[in-house]
């Protein structure tokens, strides 16, 4: 077998040597009556370019040839080829955690580097390694404020993804901690009337997303100063990165909680993604996830090394800031290299091209009769519509039609139906603008 | 073990066996930034120009983002090249660190991973135009339960903390539908970090169980352990010592007859696969670290997976959303079921990880258990050519990892952490030093099936040479490694006063352009 490197005369000597008369004597600490006497019934083996084809059908099974308009907190987004090229250096891809600080600079450093990108997009003081996604990093959070604060209540605007508050519930339990809804008001953003102070009784945190599912931009400031005003932290979820490339970052959330998807990193129906969690240097203590630290050797050499350890689970153990090991790091290190060829510039103007591309078809689309804006509220690159009739019923016609339609938000907020979210990055193109518009308005146009 | 296959790569003989470092001077990209300068560049605009600040408020936008790298591509390219070169790697030779099972990352499943039709698919597109992905998963579950031999399965958990926390609620959840969650989980003290952390953020306690003196689960004192409090063991198997808890029937009989669980922590399943199945000999629910067993790059810290498998039993708690055949064949993930314990996280799991696990497991098809019989070969040698020099603390029967203590090297003033430091100078990584904590002064080794004979020898006489210098000149291992681009570093300094991120007023670094310090002869 090509992944093992031993001859079977090898393996003779090798057993001969050591003074066992078979390999089945190495297994004999196993009962006899739990040893396997035939092979697993699995499929295979297959050779190398049997593996390819296996797949290669697989992906002819997908959405190949449709155009998308999903956004729902995963993007399409350019990404440079130059990134995989390096992401695939052996000396990266086939790495291990760098605890021996010596010989893993290479990762350490791409790592400070990460974290300081992370910063500067998000207008935060430091950032750690990575979490598994953005809605392990928001629960997260949500768990490090309850902590730093000795509060058990969350207060969750009921904009922020779903799935991701689906997360917190299932954690959130376990902890007896109880999460509160807020809603919405007209303009798709927070009902910050309906934060009074009994909702704010006894709460860690008020949890709010911007861009948020609907697409909405929060008036982060504003939230914040209210949250604090009633003793509560902020945190901020962002699901959609490149929107920091425009927007004002939510620099004064006190915790914000990132999906670095967007950031370089293949869509993969639906991982491995990239959770930040970004905050004041005055809570890194109760921060989870690695860190990278700068640092010298004996000869004043600069280095890297993962510190403040004591908050994690091969220290703390049971008192661990969380049972967080293995993480991301590769898609980390994706996404620093993919920022680093964008850069300062490429980033604006990548996040400009998505404010340019929404709008045209947000004008292409509320020109069809029926099809109106569902909020008013500020958008970058999602924006929800409401329909005159069923969305799963346009769905249903636009996939006929080769195109994967907006997210329907009846299925989570019973409220809105006829309702869904539209998104246009720089990847969608004008023609297939043009073509959703038509196909829309002539499924409209036949009978019910 | 023949002689000549020591000296080749040896220290001893004056030349510097670990990677060379370009360095070249290198420093943060932020520090290679200047005005103006970048790396990529994007088609035009095919709709009309719209600027931001037409579009939204002042009060949205942002300013620039001060310190953002400024580099053209090659400076990219270069950059973290260099970058990598500073890593040790798979890809260069063997990581012994126990039960972390370091082996080959094929690469033919980087390939797949990246077909355009799969790493293209947005996970919340209509289940008509993701039947690939979804057979993808499917066959992954059946081959899962086949190695296992569980009843049902999640690729849900991200990581295997995140499978063990996942285990932990389905506990809770069967516990609590049958009238009492219970308070209390027992881990032993040989267990992995992630192991009481689970627990904890499952919302059980805690309670250590000591192993006893051959390294084991203490059997015969675990019915006193397991009192109605008690919902569940975690033990690992074969054990953070790489032995096979020979009476496992044993334990799971007493656990099931006082109404508690057994849960298996898979890490060390590398052991196992195609010899055993953890569903025959008791286990009710468990996990798998697919970034171990099943080949998925460690890549520096992940991405990983940790599915979990269970017993009928605990499958209606399962967390949702579940992957489901219906009549027409047709594949589905659904969401809507009243008994799971919920979602552990967005969307369908890390798909691009399961994908790598799947083309792993169709390459050996039923012939895994060869694998699984080399790793406990390579182990086995390993231990046979190192017991006359490095102390073994547990004489029992060792799997896929063998674990020595420092005891004899401690009389030198030589310890685990100094050990391992200097083999990288042999051109190894370091084994796993100071884990697990039954054995002071660790040092746990597990070489995988990737490692050929003559890397096995050549890792055996490291530690051998190593050994003898231990006696000979102990400060040459204590200041050690002495071949690298940097020193041992300040860890102390990092935590008491930490530096995070860059600033852009900070000083650029000293010239890195020092030569490596020459390795001393010994």
């Amino acid at each position: 077998m090509r992944y093992l490197p031993k001859s079977d005369a090898e393996r003779r000597d090798m057993l001969a040597s050591i003074g066992a008369p078979s390999i089945e004597k190495l297994f004999e600490s196993i009962p006899e009556k739990f040893r396997l006497r035939e092979p697993l019934k699995l499929p295979g083996p297959l050779s190398e370019a049997e593996i390819i084809d296996f797949f290669r059908a697989r992906a002819e099974e997908n959405s190949k040839g449709y155009a998308s308009f999903l956004g729902a907190g995963v993007y399409s987004h350019l990404r440079s080829v130059v990134t995989d090229a390096l992401m695939q250096r052996g000396e990266f891809l086939t790495s291990y955690t760098p605890y021996q600080a010596e010989i893993s600079q290479g990762t350490l450093q791409a790592i400070f580097e990460f974290q300081t990108l992370m910063c500067q997009l998000t207008g935060q003081e430091v950032a750690n390694a990575s979490m598994y996604d953005g809605s392990t990093a928001l629960t997260e959070a949500a768990l490090m404020a309850s902590r730093l604060t000795g509060r058990q209540h969350l207060v969750i605007a009921r904009s922020v993804h779903p799935e991701y508050r689906q997360v917190l519930a299932t954690y959130a339990k376990q902890i007896g901690v109880e999460v509160r809804d807020v809603g919405f008001t007209p303009t798709g953003q927070l009902d910050d009337a309906a934060l009074s102070e009994k909702i704010f009784d006894g709460a860690a945190a008020l949890i709010v997303q911007s861009p948020n599912f609907f697409g909405v931009i929060e008036p982060v400031a504003a939230l914040a100063e209210k949250a604090h005003a009633h003793g509560a932290l902020l945190i901020t979820c962002v699901a959609e990165a490149v929107s920091l490339g425009v927007l004002r970052p939510p620099a004064e959330a006190d915790i914000v909680a990132l999906e670095g998807q967007s950031l370089g990193i293949a869509p993969s129906y639906g991982g491995p993604y990239l959770g930040v969690i970004a905050t004041r240097e005055k809570f890194v203590r109760q921060m989870p996830g690695r860190l990278a630290g700068q640092t010298t050797d004996a000869a004043g050499r600069r280095g890297f090394v993962l510190t403040l350890a004591t908050r994690e689970q091969h220290i703390r153990r049971e008192r661990a800031t969380s049972n967080i090991c293995t993480n991301e790091a590769l898609m980390a290190l994706a996404a620093t290299i993919h920022l680093s060829l964008l850069g300062k510039e490429g980033l604006r103007e990548m996040a400009t091209q998505n404010v340019a591309k929404a709008r045209f078809l947000f004008a292409e689309l509320t020109k069809i009769p029926g099809v109106r804006p569902a909020f008013s509220g500020p958008y970058f690159n999602e924006f929800t519509l409401e329909f005159p009739r069923s969305v799963r019923m346009i769905n249903a016609a636009l996939l006929r039609e080769k195109i994967v339609g907006p997210l329907s938000l009846g299925i989570h907020y019973p409220e809105l139906t006829k309702r869904a979210v539209v998104c246009a990055t720089e990847t969608t193109t004008r023609a297939s603008m043009e073509r959703f518009a038509e196909t829309l308005t002539r499924i409209l146009a036949r009978p019910v | 073990m023949s002689e000549k296959t020591i000296v080749a790569n040896s220290p001893a003989v004056g030349t510097p066996s670990a990677a060379r470092h370009i360095s070249r001077n290198e420093g943060l990209i932020f520090e290679r930034s200047a005005p103006g300068k970048r790396a990529f560049e994007l088609p035009p605009l095919d709709v009309p120009a719209v600027a931001p600040s037409a579009a939204l408020d002042a009060s949205l936008l942002r300013d620039e983002i001060a310190g953002f790298p400024e580099v053209s591509e090659i400076e990219v390219i270069r950059h973290f090249t260099r970058l990598s070169t500073w890593n040790y790697a798979i890809d260069l030779g063997m990581y012994p660190l126990g039960s972390c099972t370091m082996k080959y990352n094929p690469r033919v499943n980087e390939f797949v991973a990246r077909l355009e039709g799969l790493a293209t698919e947005h996970p919340l597109q209509p289940a008509e135009v993701s039947q690939g992905c979804l057979r993808i998963l499917q066959l992954l579950e059946k081959c899962l339960l086949e190695i296992t031999g569980m009843d049902a399965v999640t690729l849900q958990p991200t990581a295997g903390a995140q499978g063990e926390l996942t285990g932990l609620l389905l506990i809770r959840a069967l516990l609590e539908s049958r009238g009492n969650a219970r308070r209390k989980v027992l881990i032993p003290d040989s267990a992995h970090g992630t192991n009481p952390a689970s627990v904890v953020i499952a919302g059980y306690e805690v309670q250590n169980i000591k192993s006893n003196d051959r390294g084991q689960l203490d059997t015969d004192h675990l019915r006193e352990y397991v009192t109605d409090d008690v919902a569940a063991l975690m033990l690992t198997n074969p054990s953070t010592i790489g032995v096979f808890e020979e009476r496992i029937a044993e334990i799971a009989e007493i656990l099931h007859s006082r109404g508690a669980l057994l849960y298996m922590d898979g890490a060390n399943m590398n052991a196992l696969a195609g010899v055993t199945r953890p569903g025959d000999f008791g286990v009710d629910v468990m996990h798998l670290n697919l970034h171990k067993t099943f080949s998925t790059p460690h890549g520096g810290g992940g991405p990983g997976a940790g599915p979990v498998l269970v017993k009928k039993v605990l499958e209606p708690f399962l967390p949702v959303p579940r992957l489901v055949e219906r009549a027409d064949g047709t594949l589905a993930l659904e969401s809507h079921r009243p008994q799971s314990i919920g979602r552990v996280r967005a969307f369908a799991g890390n798909f691009g990880v399961l994908l790598r696990a799947l083309a792993y497991t169709l390459a050996y098809g039923p012939g895994i258990r060869q694998a699984t019989e080399d790793a406990v070969l390579n182990a086995n040698y390993i231990r046979k050519n190192l017991e006359s020099v490095y102390d073994l603390p547990y004489g029992l029967a060792s799997m896929h990892e063998v674990v020595f203590s420092d005891a004899r090297q401690k009389k030198h003033g030589v310890g685990t952490m100094d050990i391992a430091k200097r083999l990288i100078d042999y051109g190894f990584h370091p084994y796993t030093t100071a884990f697990p904590l039954i054995v002071p002064g660790a040092l746990m080794i597990e070489p995988t099936e990737s490692e050929s004979r003559e890397e096995c020898d050549l890792f055996i006489g490291a530690m051998r040479a190593i050994a003898e210098e231990v006696e000979r000149n102990p400060e040459l291992v204590k200041t050690a490694p002495h071949s690298t681009r940097v020193g041992r570093l300040d860890e102390v300094g990092a935590a008491r006063k930490p530096v995070l991120r860059w600033h852009p007023k900070q000083p650029t670094e000293l010239p890195s352009g020092v030569a490596p310090k020459v390795v001393p002869s010994a």
